[in-house]
């Protein structure tokens, strides 16, 4: 995953790594595993500036799908900032970029709920309720916006 | 653009610095 050199561009331009190895710093590993809840590799977090998790990534996923789980991520955390304008936008990259994994349903789902934030319109839900009606509507997210009309 | 990632090994050190940025923690069992 990280060999990739999209992903090597975006952990630069998005965060500060930080990488605990469970044998070679299992002291580290032990403590940030239980405050965090994280016993098993790999198992990546996105921490924002008050120490809060605002996203997981368990298991091995193929560059693609990681690269949108980070953006996901980044979107979360400027959701949880109360930043709706920006997660708005950082929520529709992930749709745009990565229309095909499994984080753009869910970056579609919060998309709107972000530009209702911003906007305390209600047809940002109902026009999310019926971009569901044309894309994942397999999803558990199309069911949840299904409420939206 | 960087051509590998330059982890850090201090979370406390990272999220004091992180600025405007998040931190990426990583529990990994790759060869480092």
């Amino acid at each position: 995953m990280y060999t990739d050199p999209r992903v090597i561009d975006f952990v630069t331009r998005y965060f500060v790594p930080v990488r605990v190895h469970v044998k070679e710093n299992a002291q580290a590993f032990g403590k940030l595993g239980d405050r965090f809840d994280a016993h098993w590799t790999p198992t990546i977090l996105i921490v924002d500036g008050t120490g809060t998790e605002r996203h997981r990534i368990e298991g091995f996923i193929p560059a693609d799908d990681f690269l949108s789980q980070l953006a996901l991520g980044v979107a979360k955390a400027a959701f949880a900032r109360k930043d709706y304008a920006a997660a708005e936008r950082l929520y529709r990259d992930v749709v745009d970029r990565f229309p095909s994994t499994d984080a753009a349903p869910e970056a579609l789902y919060w998309n709107g709920v972000s530009r209702y934030r911003a906007t305390n319109d209600p047809v940002a839900l109902k026009d999310t309720g019926a971009a569901f009606l044309q894309r994942y509507q397999d999803s558990t997210w199309a069911k949840k916006a299904s409420v939206w009309k | 653009m960087a051509k590998e990632i330059p982890w850090g090994r201090d979370f406390d050190a990272a999220l004091t610095s992180a600025g405007d940025k998040l931190v990426l923690l990583d529990f990994s069992a790759a060869p480092m």
